[in-house]
C-alpha cells in the first residue's frame, strides 16, 4: 500500500485553475522531489495534502488515511479528528514561519508540549513529561547542528538556522511524510546547502519525503522519484535519471535545457 | 488662597481626572476586544453593526456623546437617569456629582473601547497568516493558536499606538467638565470665577504634564520589555 495517494485532485482559486488533475503516488522512505516553473501548482498541490487548502474535487489518502474525498465530503469534520490527521504529514515553509517570541528549544517543543497536555497521565507526570519532550526536541536539534542556540530567538539566527529549527519542529511530532514548500528559496545561495545536507541525512534515515524545489541538482541526487509539473498537470513522472537525462515530453526538456550550465 | 492650598483644591479635581482615566482604561480596554472580534466576524449582519457603532462612536465629538449619553434619557423618556443616581446612590459618600461623573464615565469607556478595537484589530489583522498555518500544520487547536502564538505577537505590535491613545485620553478627560464635573480645569474655572484667579487654570497643565511624563516611562518600559523578539 502507497503511504501517500493522490487521484485526480482539481483546484480553482477564482477563475484561475491551479491543479487539472493530478495523480500520483508514494511509497514508504521514498524521495519524491516536485520541480516546475513558478505557478505550475507545485505549492497547491502541497497545500491540499496538508489541508491547508481544500481541493475541488478528487482523492487524498495517506498512510491508509482519507484525508480529502471530493465524492463523499463529511458535512461536518470533527476538528479533532482532523487534528490527529494533521499530524501525520509535517510540512516545512518556504519562510521558515518560525515562532518569534518562543526561542529556539520553546519552538520545537510547543506543539509537542501542547499535545501531551492530552494525555490521561499528564496531571500525575507533568514535570517527567515536559523534560521528556524537552530531551527529545535537543537530540533532534543536535542532529540538525543547532545545541549551542537552544536559548536563541529566532531574530537572532540566520535564514538557513531558522529553516534547520522548523525542520526539528516538524520532526519532532514523526510526521509519516515530512514536506517541503521550496526549503531553500528565501536563503542567501551560501546558506542552502547547510538545509540540503540536513535534507539528505533524512533521505539517507529513510525518512519519507515530498520537496517542491528549484534546486534541480539537488533533487536529481537526494529524489527516488521527481515529478515535473506544469501549468496545472504532471507533465513527466520517473526515476531522476528519466527526468532529467530522458526527458519525453517537449515542455520538460525545454525546462531542464534551462539549467544545464 | 495661598499656593500650597490652590494646589490642593487643584489636586482634588486632578483625582476626579484620574478616576476617569482609570476606569475608562479598565472598562474600554477589555470591552474593545468583543468590538474588535465582531468587526472581523465572518457573520456579516455583526460585522456591519460594529463598524456602524465605531463609525458613530469615531465620527461624533467626545463632549457631544457626553451631552447626549447625559441629557437624551431625560428629554426622551422625561426620567432623569443620572439625576437619581446623583439622589440616591453616592451622596452620602461625599461624592456630590455622581450622575453626572458615571454619564462621563460611560461615554468615555463606549469612545475609547471603539478606539481601542480599531488597534486591536489592526494589530491582529497585522500577524502573518504563515503563523497560523504554521500553527495547524503542527495540529495546535484554534484557541491554542490564539492564546500560545498570535496574541503575544499582537500586545507587541500594539503597546506603541495604545500608548499614544492612553496619553491622549488622560487629557481628554478635562471634557467632562462641560457637564460640570469637578475634574481639574472645572476647578481651576471655580476659582477664576469666584476667586479672580486665572493663574491655576495654567498651572493645571503641570498636573497633565507630570502625570503623562510618569506614563510615558512606564509605557516606554514595557515596550522594552516586549522587544527581546522581532515579529
Amino acid at each position: 500500500m502507497s503511504i501517500l495517494e493522490v487521484k485526480n485532485i482539481k483546484k480553482s482559486f477564482g477563475k484561475t485553475e491551479v491543479l487539472k488533475d493530478v495523480s500520483f503516488t508514494l511509497e514508504e522512505g521514498e524521495v519524491l522531489s516536485i520541480i516546475g516553473s513558478s505557478g505550475s501548482g507545485k505549492t497547491t498541490i502541497l497545500r491540499c495534502i496538508n489541508q491547508l487548502e481544500t481541493a475541488d474535487s478528487g482523492f487524498i489518502k495517506v498512510n491508509g488515511e482519507v484525508f480529502f474525498d471530493g465524492e463523499n465530503r463529511p458535512k461536518k469534520e470533527d476538528p479533532k479528528e482532523k487534528r490527529r490527521k494533521q499530524l501525520l504529514v509535517g510540512l516545512v515553509f518556504q519562510n521558515f514561519n518560525l515562532f518569534p517570541q518562543y526561542n529556539v528549544l520553546e519552538n520545537v517543543t510547543l506543539a509537542a508540549k501542547l499535545q501531551a497536555t492530552e494525555l490521561p497521565e499528564y496531571k500525575e507526570n507533568k514535570v517527567k513529561i515536559n523534560a521528556e519532550i524537552d530531551e527529545k526536541a535537543k537530540d533532534i536539534l543536535g542532529k540538525v547542528g543547532l545545541l549551542d542556540k537552544l536559548n536563541n530567538y529566532p531574530c537572532e539566527l540566520s535564514g538557513g538556522q531558522q529553516q534547520r529549527v522548523s525542520i526539528a519542529r516538524a520532526l519532532i511530532l514523526e510526521p509519516k511524510i515530512l514536506f517541503f514548500d521550496e526549503p531553500t528559496s528565501a536563503l542567501d545561495p551560501e546558506l542552502t546547502g547547510e538545509i540540503l545536507k540536513v535534507i539528505k541525512s533524512l533521505a539517507e534515515e529513510k525518512v519519507t519525503m515530498v520537496i517542491v524545489t528549484h534546486e534541480m541538482s539537488f533533487a536529481k541526487a537526494v529524489s527516488s522519484k521527481v515529478i515535473f509539473m506544469d501549468n496545472g498537470v504532471i507533465e513527466e513522472e520517473g526515476t531522476p535519471e528519466e527526468v532529467f537525462d530522458n526527458p519525453k515530453s517537449h515542455r520538460t526538456k525545454e525546462f531542464i535545457s534551462k539549467f544545464d550550465d | 488662597m495661598s499656593f500650597l492650598e490652590v494646589t490642593s483644591f487643584l489636586f482634588d479635581g486632578f483625582i476626579i481626572s484620574l478616576l476617569i482615566f482609570g476606569v475608562t482604561l479598565l472598562l474600554g480596554a477589555p470591552l474593545g476586544l468583543p468590538i474588535a472580534f465582531c468587526s472581523m466576524s465572518r457573520f456579516k449582519p455583526l460585522k456591519y453593526l460594529s463598524k456602524v457603532i465605531v463609525w458613530i462612536v469615531r465620527g461624533i465629538p467626545l463632549m457631544l456623546q457626553i451631552f447626549i449619553i447625559y441629557y437624551v434619557p431625560g428629554l426622551l423618556f422625561g426620567f432623569q437617569l443620572f439625576g437619581q443616581v446623583d439622589r440616591f446612590f453616592l451622596l452620602e459618600y461625599g461624592i456630590m456629582d455622581a450622575g453626572r461623573i458615571t454619564a462621563v464615565l460611560i461615554a468615555f469607556t463606549l469612545n475609547y473601547a471603539c478606539y481601542f478595537s480599531e488597534i486591536y484589530r489592526g494589530g491582529i489583522e497585522s500577524i502573518s497568516k504563515g503563523q497560523y498555518e504554521a500553527g495547524y500544520v503542527l495540529g495546535m487547536t484554534k484557541s491554542q493558536i490564539f492564546r500560545k502564538i498570535i496574541l503575544k505577537q499582537v500586545i507587541q505590535r500594539i503597546v506603541p499606538p495604545m500608548s499614544n491613545e492612553i496619553i491622549t485620553l488622560i487629557k481628554d478627560t478635562a471634557l467632562a467638565n462641560c457637564i460640570m464635573v469637578c475634574e481639574i480645569i472645572k476647578q481651576a474655572k471655580e476659582l477664576a470665577a469666584t476667586k479672580a484667579m486665572i493663574w491655576p487654570l495654567f498651572y493645571t497643565g503641570v498636573f497633565y504634564l507630570l502625570f503623562v511624563g510618569l506614563l510615558t516611562v512606564v509605557l516606554g518600559k514595557l515596550e522594552k520589555k516586549l522587544s527581546y523578539f522581532r515579529s
